[in-house]
């Protein structure tokens, strides 16, 4: 015979497990929910068809050390960083192709990001020459117009805006590995990144490399990845042939 | 007293022989000296390029460094290389040991696989005034106008031995900081219209070409140099 106080027992037990069971899946549910709406709420927005434009590549020979002027039409989104990952993305595509000029393996993937930004800072005592000047080697500054009467906040906002830019190119490990080594080969590849860049986005004047985000000495043991290249060392092929 | 007088008499008679002698002697004064300097690109385990007989960049430089300055030995001219052996150099160190020696010619030595020919790197540095102290990265700077020309002569010499050359600018940390008339010469083979082989790295016809045609340039340059 079962004592009445464990049948009471047993009873509250039994109630209290059905209650826990239920509450727990009313707070699953409750989780789903939330994780579902969550979702829903993330800012994602339906990838835009970008129509097609002409595009200038400056695409490497090998065979004769020169550089040629394409042009194609490519759908170019609006912004100008995402418009400079394109285009150099479809010159590294070219470089990849079976029977390419400049044969480079890697292709489009190999860029990872370009960034634009200010090409010069423009400081109370800098020489204001019309054109560029060369400080030294490795910078150039760049100042356009005359920046003397003017207030340096304005200024640098205008720069921002119409001034020149530098492009940071920064390229996968993987790419500069995979290239083929030489000093003519590796010249190439840069000068041709540095003209399309120029000849699309004319206001990139400047050109620095970055190699999985950080500094790396040569592309593959010959072109200096430490300087600044300037986009008027990429000159038309006519200028490099001998 | 008298031995004093005949003394005095000796020194003005020996003083005034040796003026028509030293007179004489002028025009034969040795001339300056004129130094090379063959720099063996990569080195140790920085191996360079891939060729394409399965050889190291770094192989081939050094063999053809030894061969050049044979040549240059057996043209009386002195060669100071940047490396003997399969060591590691830093671009610093090369560019040191060039400066050091004081040079009128800087061949930087490569290989490649890619392109055709003998192609001539010039630093692309901006034309420079000579300083007494130049900045160690743009040091070439300076030298530039006379990389140039010296570029050209080799051009000249290799274009004479029927080998096709390429001229360009570049960017490299080694050169950019030698304080002597600089040129990156980068051999790759000899192609044909059709971009077929004619004469690879391998082929020992082909190296000893190049190198007497850089022998040959260097001749030249060293007589250009000692008429200016």
């Amino acid at each position: 015979m079962i004592p009445r106080y464990q049948k009471i027992i047993f009873g509250l037990l039994l109630a209290a497990s059905v209650a826990m069971g239920v509450t727990l899946w009313h707070l699953r549910q409750r989780a789903h929910e939330r994780l579902i709406a969550g979702q829903d709420s993330a800012p994602t927005s339906a990838p835009q068809i970008a129509p097609s434009e002409q595009a200038t590549l400056l695409v490497a020979n090998d065979s004769d050390g020169s550089l040629l002027t394409q042009f194609l039409s490519l759908p170019l989104p609006a912004d100008p960083g995402a418009r400079a990952r394109a285009v150099l993305g479809k010159l590294l595509d070219l470089y990849a192709a079976p029977d390419a000029a400049h044969p480079v393996p890697g292709g489009a993937s190999s860029i990872i990001q370009v960034f634009l930004l200010p090409a010069a800072d423009i400081g109370p005592g800098a020489a204001n020459p019309a054109k560029p000047k060369l400080a030294d080697s490795r910078t150039v500054v760049i100042l356009p117009g005359d920046s003397s009467a003017r207030p340096s906040g304005a200024l640098s906002q205008e720069t921002e805006q119409t001034g020149p830019q530098l492009a940071v190119v920064n390229l996968t490990g993987a790419f500069a590995a995979n290239h083929p080594s030489g000093i003519e080969t590796e010249m190439l590849t840069v000068l041709s990144i540095c003209g399309t860049l120029h000849a699309n986005l004319p206001r990139v004047t400047q050109v620095r490399f970055l190699v999985d985000g950080a500094q790396r000495s040569t592309l593959a043991g010959h072109a200096d990845l430490t300087r600044t290249y300037l986009a008027a060392d990429a000159v038309p092929a006519e200028e490099i042939r001998p | 007293m008298h031995w004093i007088k005949w003394a005095l008499a000796t020194l003005v008679a020996s003083g005034m022989a040796a003026q028509p002698l030293a007179a004489q002697q002028a025009p034969s004064a040795p001339q300056a000296r004129f130094v090379v300097v063959l720099d063996a690109a990569h080195g140790g385990d920085e191996t360079g390029g891939r060729l394409a007989n399965g050889q190291f960049e770094k192989t081939f430089t050094l063999a053809l460094s030894t061969r050049l300055r044979s040549l240059l030995a057996a043209r009386g001219i002195q060669a100071v290389t940047t490396r003997e052996s399969d060591a590691a150099v830093e671009s610093e160190k090369r560019a040191e040991i060039a400066n050091h020696a004081a040079a009128q010619v800087c061949l930087s030595l490569h290989a490649s696989e890619s392109g055709s020919g003998v192609h001539l790197f010039v630093s692309s540095l901006p034309p420079a005034q000579l300083t007494r102290f130049p900045a160690w990265k743009t040091a070439q700077g300076a030298w530039v106008t006379r990389s140039l020309k010296l570029a050209g002569v080799l051009n000249s010499a290799l274009q004479q031995a029927s080998i096709s050359t390429t001229l360009g600018r570049t960017a490299m940390p080694a050169i950019d900081s030698m304080t002597c008339p600089a040129v990156a010469v980068e051999i790759a083979p000899e192609r044909g219209a059709l971009n077929e082989t004619t004469a690879g790295l391998g082929d020992p016809g082909y190296q000893a070409r190049v190198a007497a045609a850089l022998a040959a340039a260097l001749v030249e340059w060293r007589t250009e140099a000692r008429q200016q």
